[in-house]
């Protein structure tokens, strides 16, 4: 814009009519903007970045439960970073069916042991993956496990997905047993 | 005197003139009907729902511990305070109301065709806002409809391939909806309305630009005997409108305030359980229906509703250019008529669908609504095909026009 506004300005002077004048003008233009893009990009970056996770939202990496008084065949949902983590003690049909599903053709292929380190519980993040609803407790859904009422997900004793809109399996959370009765979900961060 | 000091004022700063030119003495074509009060309706709705918000705003407070109660301290102890929550809340449907029959008037007269494609576009764009807003002032109170209706919309886009998880947890201020989210939603909701205020002015300066279609769609041939003075003809007829107007939304307001609100949203938001059915506001239905009638695409079903659900936006924006007739107004144009109420009943049933829960059946199992809804999407996407179709292959042949208005 302004470049055009000069070179007519200067088009009666001998001056411009010299084209590695306006190649050096044209260059120095580009230069600034690509500065200034570069100052403005630095600028902007502070205020987008103030809407990650804030340092005491981070710091809630950890839950830990105690589970020593969780029967066969009861479930428990716990909050996790503000979300909800079930842990089912699984009864043998439970984990009967769920070891049958391994066979199956399953929309998120995965097998029964590599959810469930312990097969007795099962540890999912009860968020489900179509919208981020949380799921019904256990024997809600068809299959024996979890229905998402949202739009009707459906997930299996092992928390993989078998009908409905949502694309993959109840997430796994890192979770370890640090005792017999007590149950670490998380992993501490930084 | 007062002349005197208008005289002064105009040499300096030209008042006096542009309202003459562009208010009192601006020239409207004499055929608009009823159906074009809906525009300055609109601009009433959005003036009740920035007063009503900036007096909420001043008693609400935006903390995941405070908000629910907060709302009920509104509804019970500041003076007044039904009044200005239950204008806000039903000024926010009524407000959509007027928007979409605003829209669909558009679509009807060929309001959105050449020269007026600029201003058909900052209209989709307040729209778009305008969703936006509501969408996070529906978050506001903090009830378990709110909670999880923020859940669900910003999940979508996790849809988005690489960055969505990130963007989803950016979004949040977390990793899960929570204080963070309501705390940025509560500050964009106080800004969005007077973002859609600068676009309305945008708005207003386009149609000042190309002027009014009207409803045989026919360009303004000889100004004197086709237009008539905005003032008193159109101020008259358009605060005709907004009393009767009033009568209806204070019909709600006063005796209803409840109908259009959710009954779960008087539960305080509990991020560990979801509501058994959860459903938008009734102005997002469609949509939401149309995002969940794809479901038949295994994983890649959650990004195509996404995208079909942003489509069925953004292809207003290309309505301009898909119809390619002659005739502008629906009025001489049969066959487009017929499409356009046909979509328009589609509108409603997507709507119906969006409502109800999304494994629902009708006649014993025999009618799966998913298949209605997909079934209505293809209808909704199939009127844009159409319309250009017909009007591309000259399959339409329009009825004459009159010569001048
Ligand atoms: C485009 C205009 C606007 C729309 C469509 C809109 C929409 C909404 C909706 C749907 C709600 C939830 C109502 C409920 O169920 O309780 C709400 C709440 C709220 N809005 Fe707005 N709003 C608009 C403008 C504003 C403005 C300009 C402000 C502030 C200056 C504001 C401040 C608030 C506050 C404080 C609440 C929470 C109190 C409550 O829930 O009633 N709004 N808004
Ligand atoms: S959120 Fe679970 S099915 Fe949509």
């Amino acid at each position: 814009m302004s470049a055009s506004a000069h070179s007519t300005a200067h088009s009666h002077s001998p001056v411009s009519e010299q084209p590695e004048e306006d190649s050096r003008r044209d260059f120095l233009i580009l230069a600034t903007g690509a500065v200034s893009a570069v100052g403005v990009a630095g600028a902007v970056w502070p205020f987008i970045k103030s809407w990650s996770p804030s340092a005491d939202v981070l710091s809630q990496a950890t839950t830990e439960v105690d589970i020593s008084a969780l029967g066969k065949g009861q479930m428990i949902t716990v909050p996790w970073q503000g979300k909800p983590v079930f842990i089912l003690h699984r009864t043998d049909e439970q984990i009967a069916s769920a070891k049958k599903g391994d066979a199956e053709k399953l929309p998120d292929p995965a097998k029964d042991a590599e959810r469930a380190q312990k097969p007795e519980y099962l540890v999912l993040l009860a968020i489900c993956t179509h919208l981020g609803c949380v799921p019904q407790p256990i024997g809600t859904g068809n299959y024996g496990g979890f229905l998402c009422p949202c739009h009707g997900s459906h997930y299996d004793t092992s928390g993989r997905i078998r009908q409905g809109p949502a694309p993959k399996n109840l997430e796994v959370p890192f979770y370890a047993f640090k005792d017999d009765k007590t149950l670490v979900i998380g992993k501490a961060v930084g | 005197m007062s002349k005197s000091i208008m005289d002064w004022v105009d040499a300096r700063l030209p008042i006096t003139a542009l309202i003459k030119s562009q208010a009192t003495e601006y020239p409207t074509p004499k055929n608009l009907n009823y159906w074009w009060v809906f525009g300055s309706l609109a601009l009433f709705c959005l003036i009740v729902m920035l007063l009503t918000g900036l007096f909420l705003a001043m008693h609400y407070k935006p903390d995941a511990n405070m908000a629910f109660d907060a709302v009920e301290h509104i509804m019970r102890d500041v003076n007044f305070g039904w009044l200005l929550r239950y204008m806000h809340a039903n000024g926010a449907t009524f407000f959509f109301m007027t928007v979409y029959i605003h829209i669909l008037r558009g679509m009807y007269y060929g309001s959105h065709r050449a020269p007026r494609e600029i201003l058909w576009w900052f209209g989709i764009i307040i729209f778009f806002l305008l969703m936006a807003t509501a969408f996070m002032g529906y978050v506001l109170p903090w009830g378990q409809m709110s909670y999880w209706g923020a859940a669900v919309i910003t999940n979508l886009m996790s849809a988005i391939p690489v960055v969505g998880e990130e963007l989803v947890v950016w979004i949040w201020g977390g990793f899960a909806v929570g204080d963070p989210t309501l705390n940025r939603f509560f500050a964009l909701h106080f800004l969005l309305p007077f973002v859609i205020f600068g676009v309305v002015i945008v708005h207003l300066w386009a149609l000042h630009a190309v002027h009014s279609n009207n409803p045989d769609g026919i360009d303004i041939v000889d100004e004197h005997k086709d237009t008539i003075p905005f003032h008193p003809y159109i101020t008259i007829k358009d605060l005709y409108s907004m009393g009767v107007f009033l009568l209806v939304y204070c019909a709600f307001v006063f005796f209803m305030p409840n109908f259009f609100l959710e009954p779960d949203n008087y539960i305080p938001a509990n991020p560990m359980q979801t509501p058994a059915h959860i459903v938008p506001e009734w102005y997002f239905l469609p949509f939401y229906a149309i995002l969940r009638s794809i479901d038949f695409l295994g994983s890649y079903s959650k990004l195509a509703g996404v995208i079909a659900m942003g489509a069925a936006i953004a292809i207003l924006f290309i309505l301009p250019f898909l119809d390619r007739s002659p005739v502008r107004s629906f009025r001489y144009r049969p066959l487009s008529r017929q499409l356009f109420w046909i979509f328009v009943i589609d509108c409603f049933l997507l709507g119906w669908v969006g409502y109800n829960p999304a494994d629902a059946t009708r006649f014993n199992g025999a009618l799966p609504l998913i298949v209605v809804g997909r079934t209505c999407t293809a209808i909704y996407f199939g009127y844009f095909f159409l319309l250009w179709i017909i009007t591309a292959f000259d399959i339409e042949k329009p009825q004459p026009v009159p010569k001048s208005l």
